[in-house]
Parts: structure tokens; sequence; C-alpha cells
């Protein structure tokens, strides 16, 4: 999948992976977070060498990690207010009494108190990432991560979202990645961006310098045209030939 | 030819390792979900006493038949008094167990099996570990070991109303006599008998809740994957409940 992937998230700032869909963005956070082991390379996390880490010892580390999941993930069985205190209830001994003002805490932040009560089959597909958001951060993790926090978001909730991850960010000095496409968004919240593909990077920066990159394959992204080094098309067989056979295979 | 055969022999063998080494995961887990019995105590609910109603209609009705049919059989020799002793045996020893751990892969295991799936399917088992959070030990053990406990106890419900449902017929409408119904039961069915009965249900509790925790959480997260894993639990639960059922039975001879 990577070849020569070679990439440095600093401390207590935005970060953005961006890049055509199938370059790998979701293999990079599994890789980060230890859902999968890579085959060769090293990736290191907060100082640790996630090769040699033993299955206890990942564990410790993500209990410092929050991520969002693309559909939010949420446990079905669970009311929206037993998803947000779950970590706590597993992680901690701590009183009823203070489970649920953490708990309304975190709620109120992504604007769902509210909804607390709510199962999550009730819930809309920004409501569910929202409430994923506030377990997410349940934990006052150090390192958050977002994968595709933004599709599918209603304008008002895109920019909640968008405000949240900068304030997250700079009021509680976490460490975020955010994986997604969406140029616009990303400019406005990362402090630096990652363009991949083809398995490596091929333009990392601030995004307002990704923007006056003079390079082929930075410009069709972020201008988001057909023709370029990336191929729209899945490789095929010659249009005109293919139309005109009268083979009937598909 | 030779070469397939051997290759899906191979497949079956590895298959059947990955389950054996899945079982060590799951009893490897057991001693610390043990100390967080409300968890288990909710999976016995889930799968035991929602699985009352049909465990307990069946056993009155393969009682009924029982009492019906051994009643027919026994008068042909003039012996129905022994009415109490063969049907207690029947369904102590086989029906009991074998029927009940059938309907509780059909009800339970089923249930089991596309919950699991559909949380693999839904992330919420990824988003679990990414929480610290074993899902072996917080989602699979418990609903395992709900299972291996429910189905003893569900098998012990069964025989004694099919006890009662053979009684209901033999002796209420047959009109065999109450008193020889009961005593000659109690003077002929021995412990050992029960105790075939309880490990026959016990094994068969492992087996079942084994195939579908293993069915739903190795399921192909896509909606065909996890039908897939449904049938597959219940059928094979049956063949491996009948199998079983043979070489117990054999063993306590």
């Amino acid at each position: 999948m990577f070849a020569g992937l070679d990439i440095q998230i600093p401390r207590g700032k935005v970060t953005a992976v961006m890049g055509p869909s199938g370059t790998g963005k979701t293999t990079l956070l599994r890789l980060i977070t230890g859902q999968v082991s890579a085959d060769s390379g090293e990736i290191q996390v907060a100082g640790q060498d996630m090769r040699v880490l033993s299955r206890t010892e990942l564990y410790v580390l993500r209990r410092r990690m929050g991520m969002l999941f693309q559909n939010g993930a949420l446990l079905t069985d669970f009311s929206v207010f037993e998803n947000v205190a779950f970590p706590l209830r597993e992680h901690t001994d701590l009183t009823e009494r203070l489970i649920r003002q953490l708990v309304l805490t975190k709620l109120q932040a992504v604007g769902l108190r509210g909804a607390a009560e709510l199962m999550p089959a009730e819930l809309s597909g920004g409501m569910s990432r929202r409430v994923a958001l506030a377990r997410a951060i349940v934990m006052d993790p150090e390192l958050l991560i977002y994968d595709e926090p933004f599709v599918g978001l209603d304008p008002i909730s895109l920019g909640v979202i968008l405000r949240l991850i900068r304030r997250l960010n700079d009021t509680l000095g976490i460490t975020s990645i955010v994986v997604s496409h969406d140029v616009q968004e990303i400019s406005t919240v990362a402090d630096q961006v990652f363009l991949l593909s083809g398995g490596k990077v091929v333009a990392g920066g601030a995004p307002q310098e990704l923007k006056t990159n003079p390079t082929e394959i930075v410009k069709q992204f972020i201008g988001g045209l057909a023709d370029g080094p990336v191929p729209f098309h899945f490789p095929a067989p010659d249009y005109f030939s293919e139309l005109m056979s009268r083979s009937e295979e598909p | 030819m030779i070469g397939e055969l051997w290759e899906n022999f191979t497949d079956a063998l590895e298959g059947l390792g990955s389950v054996v080494h899945f079982l060590f995961r799951l009893v490897g887990n057991t001693p610390r979900v043990l100390l967080r019995f409300s968890l288990i105590s909710q999976q016995i609910f889930n799968s035991g006493a929602l699985s009352l109603i049909i465990i307990m209609l069946s056993g009155l009705f393969v009682g009924m038949v029982l009492g019906l049919q051994g009643f027919q059989l026994l008068q042909r020799f003039g012996s129905e008094e022994a009415l109490g002793t063969a049907a207690t045996i029947g369904l102590v020893k086989e029906l009991g167990p074998v029927v009940t751990a059938l309907l509780f892969a059909g009800r339970a295991g089923t249930a089991l099996a596309s919950e699991l799936g559909l949380m693999r399917a839904t992330d919420q088992l990824s988003a679990m570990e990414m929480m610290a959070v074993d899902p072996i030990q917080r989602v699979v053990v418990p609903r395992f070991l709900g299972g291996v406990i429910a189905m003893p106890l569900l098998a012990g419900i069964f025989s004694v109303i099919g006890i009662y449902g053979a009684q209901l017929v033999g002796v209420q409408i047959m009109g065999v006599d109450s008193g020889s119904f009961w005593s000659q039961m109690r003077s002929a069915v021995s412990l050992s008998d029960v105790t075939e009965g309880i490990v026959k249900s016990f094994v068969f509790g492992v087996a079942c809740s084994l195939i579908a925790v293993y069915q739903g959480y190795y399921a192909t997260p896509t909606a065909e994957g996890v039908g897939r894993a449904t049938t597959t639990t219940v059928v094979t639960s049956a063949v491996v409940i009948l199998f079983l059922d043979y070489l117990i039975t054999a063993a306590f001879l």
C-alpha cells in the first residue's frame, strides 16, 4: 500500500491527511492506532515503537487516544448517555454523579445534551457522529483521530464540528489528525496538510502553501480536476472499442 | 480429484483448529469476566430467559407425545406402570438435552451470531478496541458464558415439563396408576442417568455458544455475510449436537 511514506505529526497541532480515494488514508490511521501492523517500516506513537508493543501496552497507549469513526460506530445496545459514559465505566471507578457530570459536559459541547436518553437508532447520521465525538473526548485523550468527519454533515453541524476540532485542539492541547478529502473544510481547520498519492506524500505544508503548490498532482487535487496525474477512471479497455464490440459479456 | 478432496479436508481441519484456538482465547479470558458477573447475568437473561417460552412449550408437547406413544407401546406388554420410567429416562438422558440444544441454536444461537456480526459490520467492535476495551472480554466471553450456563438450566426445565406432560397424558387421560407411575420412576431412574443428561447439556451449551459467537465474531461485515453466519450457526450446531450426542452416549455405556 505504501512505499517510502514518511510523515511526522507534531504534538498539539491539527494535521490533515488528504488524498484521492483508495490511497490508504484509513489504512494509515489503522497503522497509527495499531489496529493493523506494518509489514515493514517503523511507526512511533508518543515515542513508542508500535512494532514491539505487547497487547497490554497497546491498550494502555490507546487510552490516550480517541478516534472518531466514519459512521460513528455507536454501541447500538446503549443510549446516547451510556455510549458516552462507556469508556468511563470501563476504565475508571468514578462515582455515578461524576460520570453524569462529565458525560453531560461533553454532550453539551456537541450540542446533544437534550438527546442523552435517545437510542442510536433514533439519531441522524450527523447526530451519531457528534455523539461519537463526545465519546471520543470523554477520556480527555492526547491524540484525537478523525476519520472523514465532514461527510454528510449539514452546514450548521459542519461549522460546529470544525470549530470544535479547532477549540479542542487549542484549549486542551490535543494533537489532532484529520483524514478527509474536503479541501475547503481542511484549509480552515488544519495547521498542516499532507497530500498522499500512490503510497507516499506528494506534498506537505500549511494549507495556504498547498494552494500555491505548482506541481500537477496538487493542482489537480485542490482544483478537483478530472485530468491530471491521478486517473479519474478505473483502468478499463478502450471506451470506443468496448461500446462497439459485439460481445455480450459485461 | 484427490487433490481437491485433500484440500477440502485440510480446509476443514484448519477451520476446526481456529475454532478451538478461539475457544482457548475465550476460556483464557473467562476468569476476568467472572469478576463482572452482571455482564454474564445479562446474557443468561438474553439467551436463557428469553428462550424459556419456546423451551417450555416444546417440553410439554414432547412429553405428551412420549406419554401417548409410550403408553401404547407398553400396553402391549401389559406394563403401563413403567411409563414414568420410560418417559423420564428418554427425556433426561436424550430428548431434554438434544431438543433443548437444537431449539437453543435456533433461538439464541442465531441471535448471538447476527448480533455480533452486525456489531462487526458497523465498526462497533473496532470502536471498542479503540477505546482500549477488549471486545472479546467485554462482548464475546459474557455471551459465551451466558449460553454455557443457560443451556443445562433450560434442559432441566425442558425435562421437568416433559415429565409433567407425559404424566398428564399417561395418568390423567390414559388412566395409568399415578402411584406406580411415580414410584417406578423414582426407583428405576438412577443418578448416572441424570448425570449423563447434565454432561450432555453442558457440552452442547459449550458447542452451541462457541459456534454462534465464532460465526458472529468472524462474520464477513456485509448483509450477506451476517446472513450466512446465522445460517451456518444453525446448521453446524445441529450436526455437531447430534454427533456429540452419539459420542457422549457411547462414553456413558
